[in-house]
């Protein structure tokens, strides 16, 4: 109606997301069941063949088209125990509501630093974190070499009591056994494969 | 045979344990039939719609040990609503009115409220063994008047029970006369325990093989009980978490050195890892080890406690175990015979956790394992087919790929022929679980070679109706069949209505299955109940050619269920 657009009633709705921005609609259940109906109908001669994998290939892709608007919640899948389920979920509940702090230091600060690493979603996140936080560059990362071409080195203490080099295992093994964090100076980091 | 006396077939049966082959012994002939029932004790019902309680005790007076299930398998996963039915109630009060002397009874997916559980503690005198698993209904009241009522009361065992927690006084109603407990398992229950109760329990059980403590268990209580019960031989840890400096732990440190008679360990619902190496001891003789609670316990930590597990036959696991640390299990744990790993974030498709590596490498080490339940990212049929070659002893291979309808990611092809190897290559394969990406190609194969599979589960698979028809002509012993999200109709439903008496039953829900087909089905096979669940008033009663969203039918010698809710329309 004109008389609503003159007031411009959308403008001053209140809703989640940054001004200027509209929110999608969401795809739930739905997605998932267009899906498997538009499977192409088999049959025995043709599978294996090319026409085979061409579809599943259709498929694929529209397995994606149709998964990104929002991670479709599917009832009852995967088929887990709601018992269990419950369990687990309040225990990550549990967990991220605790987040999970380790001391940073760096050769030659005075003081040390703090930080969640709960966080960052992988390496390059905390790397970039650190070398904001700090000041300094650490390099690129190369399995075989560690850090290169840097005068720091990001290294963390485990579980065992080691000093390990940052990067070298998956982020999740390094989110669990990670107790504290130290940027070495290159001179001292020699030995972690550092090469200056 | 007309010349032995009743004595001496009652005693040539009582060597003829399991159910089927007495079930088998009850055909041969009328006398054995009446010897079979007279002297039978221990009865299983798979499915306590079929029959009604009356029947039960007419049939076997000499009924000792009762297992009852209830609701259909999909009920775990929230498909059928609250309030559809499984009540032990009706069967609790036949068995009270009767002489049956029931010393032991086992329920799954059934609600029990607490008036059930009072009326069996105070109506049967001898009553030694009740067995919960996937209940609901009750709350710890019950839970009380079990423990304040059964005398000779030997085991109380309560798996992944939804139960209502008011108080931790029901430990505190064991009464002290009750010397008898073997095995006691609470792990469940969410709320506060009477510790000190907790421990004169144990104190006066000197016969308690099996504990599993719940979270509200500290440490310091683990150890006292410990000292207590040297002799557990199945343990679940409660709350695990100490400092690992303090007194407390190094005692426990010793205690532990004393329980040389564990073999399964369970629990760390709640854990700090420094505290795990009072528990090393013990590893190198446990056989069984759940660790899929204890979200508390990975990476490196959880690596190192396998690698002393050496004689480990069966292992419950969350997938942050990952590929690798199946790959430490492969080389560690030759002796595996069963192994289940857990989804850690049920939520969604997430990061990697374990995929077709992690079970090749399982598949590879470990020749024994006949028992898979593995929840993973993605699979091949490249690795389902080594996995065959490399275990073709498996009896129950349930695969959960996360992502419904995932090809293999290698060739993007359909997982055919990966599961096509499983059921050509382990001839003994009695359950199986398909998922990712399937055509009908799959459900031929599993027609022609799953000779002995008598469990299906099916989850957005399948082309046309020909999928099921394999299926069902196909697989001569099956008995539980459930499809969800497969584009099977009325024409699969239909072809061969005769099979469903030969099984226990069917379940199909978001399917292409009509009210009319059902109904037609109905129709034809009036020894069968043919429930179609209506929730949120989808159906009118008028049109046929509307699907049905969810139905469940089964064999059943009592007809409709008086006690469905309005929700339920039995055909």
């Amino acid at each position: 109606m004109a008389f609503d657009k003159e007031l411009n009633l959308e403008a001053t709705e209140l809703r989640l997301g940054l001004p200027g921005t509209k929110e999608s609609e969401k795809q739930p259940t739905i997605a998932i069941k267009s899906n498997k109906r538009a499977l192409p109908n088999f049959n025995e001669e043709s599978c294996g063949s090319k026409e085979n994998s061409n579809a599943s290939h259709l498929i694929q892709k529209r397995d994606q088209e149709i998964a990104s608007p929002a991670k479709a919640q599917v009832v009852g899948w995967p088929p887990v125990r709601s018992y269990r389920k419950n369990c687990l979920q309040l225990k990550k509940m549990e967990a991220e509501a605790a987040g999970m702090y380790v001391k940073v230091s760096m050769d030659g600060a005075p003081y040390l630093r703090k930080i969640d690493l709960k966080v960052y979603k992988g390496y390059p996140e905390l790397l970039k974190a650190l070398e904001e936080m700090f000041k300094f560059s650490a390099g690129e990362y190369s399995e075989r070499e560690g850090y290169n071409g840097s005068e720091f080195v990001p290294t963390y203490e485990d579980k065992d009591g080691d000093w390990m080099l940052v990067g070298d295992v998956p982020w999740d093994m390094f989110l669990c056994s990670c107790k504290r964090l130290r940027i070495m100076k290159g001179s001292e980091a020699k030995g972690l494969g550092c090469a200056v | 045979m007309n010349y032995f006396p009743d004595e001496v077939l009652e005693h040539v049966f009582d060597f003829v344990a399991s159910h089927r082959d007495r079930n088998a012994v009850s055909l041969v002939c009328r006398l054995w039939h009446r010897v079979e029932r007279l002297s039978r004790q221990r009865v299983f019902v798979g499915n306590c719609y079929a029959l009604s309680p009356e029947i039960l005790i007419a049939r076997f007076p000499g009924l000792k040990s009762l297992t009852l299930k209830g609701k259909p398998h999909f009920a775990d996963f929230n498909l059928v609503p609250h309030d559809w039915g499984g009540y032990v109630q009706p069967w609790i009060e036949a068995l009270s009115n009767s002489r049956i002397g029931l010393e032991e009874l086992r329920l799954k997916r059934m609600v029990v409220s607490d008036e059930s559980l009072e009326l069996l503690s105070r109506s049967l005198a001898n009553f030694k063994s009740l067995v919960l698993v996937s209940c609901e209904g009750f709350t710890t009241v019950g839970l009380a008047a079990i423990a304040a009522n059964c005398r000779f009361l030997r085991e109380l065992d309560l798996q992944e029970n939804e139960i209502d927690d008011h108080s931790g006084h029901w430990l505190s109603c064991f009464p002290d006369s009750c010397t008898s407990l073997i095995s006691l398992n609470f792990a469940c229950l969410k709320g506060e325990i009477n510790l000190a109760a907790l421990e004169r329990l144990v104190a006066r059980s000197p016969n308690l093989r099996s504990l599993r403590l719940n979270r509200a268990v500290p440490l310091e209580t683990l150890q006292n009980i410990l000292m207590r019960a040297p002799q557990l031989v199945d343990l679940g840890t409660g709350s695990y978490i100490h400092d690992p400096d303090s007194e407390t732990y190094n005692k426990l440190k010793h205690t532990i050195l004393k329980c040389k008679s564990i073999r399964n360990l369970s629990g760390f619902l709640e854990v700090a890892p420094r505290c795990l190496p009072a528990i090393y001891p013990i590893c190198l003789n446990l056989t069984s080890l759940n660790l899929s609670y204890a979200a508390g316990i990975h990476g490196s930590e959880l690596v190192k406690l396998i690698r002393r597990c050496a004689k480990l036959q069966r292992l419950w696991i969350l997938d942050c175990i990952g590929d690798k640390g199946l790959e430490v299990v492969a080389s560690t744990c030759k002796e595996l015979q069963e192994l289940r790993v857990f989804p850690s974030d049920v939520l969604g498709v997430g990061h990697a956790a374990v995929t077709e590596n992690g079970l090749v490498a399982i598949s590879a080490g470990c020749p024994k394992l006949h028992s898979l339940l593995y929840f993973c990212q993605q699979m091949t049929n490249a690795a389902l087919i080594v996995v065959a070659k490399n275990c073709p002893n498996f009896i129950r291979f349930r695969l959960c790929i996360l992502e419904p309808t995932k090809p293999d990611p290698v060739t993007m092809q359909p997982l055919d022929d990966g599961f096509g190897a499983i059921v050509q290559s382990c001839k003994h394969l009695r359950r199986l679980s398909l998922s990712g990406l399937l055509t009908d190609r799959v459900f031929l194969y599993i027609g022609m070679y799953a000779e002995q599979l008598e469990m299906l589960s099916v989850a957005f698979a399948g082309d046309s109706d020909k999928g099921m028809l394999y299926v069902l002509n196909g697989c001569k012993k099956l008995r539980k069949l459930e499809i969800r999200d497969c584009p099977y109709g009325d024409k699969a439903l239909l072809t061969d209505v005769g099979k469903y008496e030969t099984m226990r039953s069917l379940w199909m829900s978001s399917c292409e299955v009509t009210l009319g087909g059902c109904k037609t089905l109905a129709k034809e096979m009036p020894r069968l109940n043919v429930e179609i669940i209506n929730e949120h008033d989808q159906m009118e009663i008028g049109s046929e050619e509307q699907r049905v969203e969810k139905m469940y039918l089964y064999r059943t010698l009592v007809g409709p269920r008086k006690d469905a809710p309005e929700f339920v329309w039995t055909l």
